[in-house]
């Protein structure tokens, strides 16, 4: 493991020094040097820590100030617009990987409070033909480079960040719902009714960098968790996901992480045959996908399983 | 001789100028008017008060969810801009082609407009989910958004619709003024205040005649537009049924027909219950507008083949998902009696010379405008629904909307048609000055006929 994480230093190093002058050539190496530091560190305090800040720059930090989630607060919705400079975040899901656990959608849900029927990230069984072979699909926002909801939103209460990811102001939203018509992959949801919450609600500022706490008449989405990328941690999908089915990176530095292992983002894509949902319509996706093939569950549909039960009993 | 002829002539036409103001002058209600009042208004305020609970509840007591997220308010909405549009088609098209006939119709189809467009402005309003924030749309208005243009094109439209009332509207005001008696004093208050001070002078008949040619001409572009931007609302989205090149044309070709409906049924209703009135809509007038009904009917046909029939041609993908359901599935019975009653039968029926009577040509507008209707329906939620989906809970994928929904969308309805029974209690609902001026009675004429009738 030690040995692993020594050669991977060493490769960065080896790139670093030879592409010194170029910017996007540091920030690819410190990227993945932090990713993979960000997503391994439990209270390892004394040890210094390569970060990135939001203003792109590398700084090293004492581990134990990372990884505190009240010592970086969402940001306002005037400050939620800007973006972390330098970044384009980009998600590859691995279909081969997904089972249907539904970790993912758990964690979702249980991070970004959601409450009533409203489901951000859902997993849906594709059948795409009667001779083809059935397969799940995660299926989050896929933040495009060409927004259609944001092309049409009357009051530009959601928009697109310069990181590319796409968010909706909740206290600006006048809840016409035509970016719910204009979006392809009926993404969003509406909150229909006063968001009535189960548990105790900490803290109740609004900000759009977590979509919390929801409002009525307006509506939501999933959000890439950019509180969470500003603090150089994963999205909660990505890290509660058993499988290793969600890559969460950054397309400047083309590196993506599982949070188990970093890849080349570029590569991957390359490898696998990666591709992006409906590309005919022009959106440009940020979400990526790979394709189902070499399976690591045989496809269960619970559906089935549950059939077949009945049967037994 | 030939000076007493002209004197003759100009004796006949005091007469009979002085019969038709007499004739039009707004009468009160009888049993059935009041009634009728009483009607809308108690569905005008049951909307109203289902209104306040959806603000207090939220848009939870419509039938709408995330997957159909658009009901009948906004097919309301487009039902009520599409009728709007017949004010543009009588009083500016047919005016500036000298049509002789559209003279007595003119304020029907204007304050058709005028009530509707105010009513579409305010449904839409309902429909929203946050209506306390609607002044983010002045603060943070984004032009690329056809939510912006449909804002400001409907409030050009009110604007230039209600002075398009108004202006031709001031000498009939003046008459009120000066030859009601025994009106309340509020009442005669108001004609005073509305009539501008209109003393009936060539100059001034002038100036209202330059302005209806300019507003005229100005209402056309921006009717037009009315009907493509609400159209736009919903091509500019990828969903298959609306994402369409052929939307604009569809909807403003639907939008003539519902409306020179409404014209028909106003025509025959004001006929119906006011005694002299088939001196000025008669029977040829129903004719005329019998034609004019199956020529708009016609030209619908032609967009609607080319909004169904060429992409069910191909049959592609989801567009063919959308197709069957409306053709062969669960809004088959729905679209094709539309198809049938609304467009195929009254195309029929007009064309022939007993088809074009006023009771014949009074059920063949009730059809078009019903048809109308729930062809808006149609339009906007089949898209929504059916379309494969999963992961929401079984209610959410058929819409129905609810009993509030429908109490709401009712009182839009009749708040719409208060207006014009309102409009109908106070005002002379026939122009009586055009209608003279396609007789051939001159300006000058009218203004000693009305001085006159000051001097006595």
């Amino acid at each position: 493991m030690e040995n692993n994480n020594e050669k991977a230093d060493a490769r960065t190093n080896r790139k670093d020094f030879l592409k010194k002058s170029l910017f996007t050539g540091s920030l690819l190496a410190a990227g993945a040097a932090g990713l993979n530091n960000l997503t391994s560190c439990q209270n390892k305090s004394g040890k210094k820590v390569k970060v990135l800040t939001p203003q792109g720059q590398v700084v090293e930090v004492d581990e134990s100030e990372l990884g505190n989630p009240e010592s970086c607060c969402a940001a306002t919705p005037a400050e939620a617009r800007k973006g972390i400079p330098g970044k384009k975040f980009v998600m590859v899901i691995d279909l081969s990987r997904c089972k249907h656990a539904l970790k993912c959608q758990d964690a979702c849900q249980r991070y970004h409070h959601l409450s009533g029927m409203n489901v951000w990230l859902k997993v849906f069984k594709m059948h795409d033909g009667e001779n083809m072979a059935p397969y799940w699909m995660p299926k989050p926002c896929l933040h495009c480079d060409k927004p259609p909801c944001v092309k049409v939103c009357p009051v530009n209460a959601t928009y697109k960040r310069d990181d590319g990811i796409v968010l909706v102001d909740n206290e600006r939203c006048i809840g016409c719902r035509f970016c719910m018509a204009a979006c392809p992959y009926s993404t969003r949801s509406f909150n229909w009714e006063e968001p009535q919450y189960l548990h105790e609600t900490r803290g109740s500022t609004y900000s759009p960098e977590t979509g919390f706490p929801q409002k009525k008449g307006t509506v939501e989405k999933c959000d890439f968790c950019p509180d969470l990328l500003k603090q150089g941690k994963l999205p909660h999908c990505v890290t509660a996901c058993p499988n290793g089915v969600f890559y969460m990176g950054d397309l400047n530095e083309d590196s993506v992480s599982n949070g188990a292992e970093t890849v080349r983002f570029s590569q991957l894509i390359k490898d696998k045959g990666g591709y992006r949902l409906n590309e005919i319509l022009g959106t440009e996706p940020s979400v990526y996908y790979l394709p189902p093939v070499n399976r690591l569950f045989p496809f269960e549909d619970p559906e089935t399983g549950a059939a077949k039960m009945e049967k037994v009993n | 001789m030939e000076e007493n002829k002209i004197q003759l002539r100009e004796a006949d036409a005091i007469n009979l100028l002085h019969q038709y103001n007499q004739d039009t002058l707004p009468k009160r209600f009888g049993l059935i008017g009041k009634a009728w009042t009483g009607l809308l208004l108690i569905v005008f305020l049951t909307g109203v008060f289902f209104y306040t609970t959806q603000l207090r509840n939220g848009l939870i007591i419509t039938g709408m969810r995330d997957f159909v997220f658009w009901g009948i308010y906004i097919s309301n909405f487009v039902f009520f801009v599409a009728i709007s549009l017949v004010g543009s088609l009588i009083t500016a098209i047919l005016y500036l082609l000298k049509i002789p006939w559209r003279a007595p119709l003119t304020r029907i189809a204007e304050i058709i407009a005028v009530s509707a467009i105010i009513f579409a402005g305010l449904i839409i309003i309902v429909d929203m989910g946050r209506p306390d924030r609607m002044m983010n749309m002045v603060q943070y208005g984004r032009i690329q958004s056809p939510i912006i243009w449909d804002v400001m094109v409907v409030t050009t439209y009110m604007t230039l619709s209600i002075l398009l009332l108004y202006f031709p509207l001031l000498p009939s005001i003046a008459f009120c003024r000066d030859h009601m008696k025994g009106i309340p004093k509020w009442q005669h208050r108001m004609y005073k205040f509305l009539a501008l001070g209109w003393k009936n002078t060539s100059q001034q008949y002038n100036l209202v005649k330059k302005a209806i040619t300019i507003l005229s001409v100005m209402i056309i572009p921006v009717a037009l537009c009315i009907h493509t931007v609400t159209s736009w609302l919903f091509a500019s989205t990828y969903r298959p049924g609306w994402d369409s090149t052929n939307f604009g044309a569809y909807f403003v070709s639907g939008a003539f027909l519902v409306g020179s409906g409404g014209v028909v049924v106003g025509m025959y209703l004001l006929r119906r219950f006011n005694a002299g009135y088939d001196k000025y809509l008669t029977n040829d007038h129903f004719d005329k507008m019998g034609k004019l009904l199956a020529l708009l009917a016609m030209i619908y046909a032609y967009f609607s083949i080319n909004e169904y029939l060429i992409p069910a041609y191909k049959m592609k993908g989801e567009e063919a998902h959308h197709l069957n359901e409306l053709f062969t599935g669960y809004y088959a019975p729905m679209f094709w009696s539309v198809q049938f009653f609304g467009m195929i039968l009254p195309i029929v029926v007009l064309l022939f010379k007993r088809g074009r009577k006023p009771r014949t040509m009074f059920i063949m507008a009730i059809l078009v405008i019903v048809c109308a209707w729930f062809k808006r329906y149609l339009i906007v939620i089949p898209t929504m629904s059916f379309l494969p989906v999963q992961e929401i809970p079984e209610a959410w994928k058929h819409y129905t909307p609810t009993l509030p929904e429908w109490a709401i969308t009712g009182g839009s309805l009749a708040g719409a048609l208060l207006i014009i029974t309102f409009f109908v209690r106070y005002f002379p609902i026939i122009s009586v000055w055009e209608v003279a001026e396609e007789k051939g009675i001159s300006h000058d004429v009218i203004y000693k006929h009305l001085h006159e009738g000051n001097e006595k």
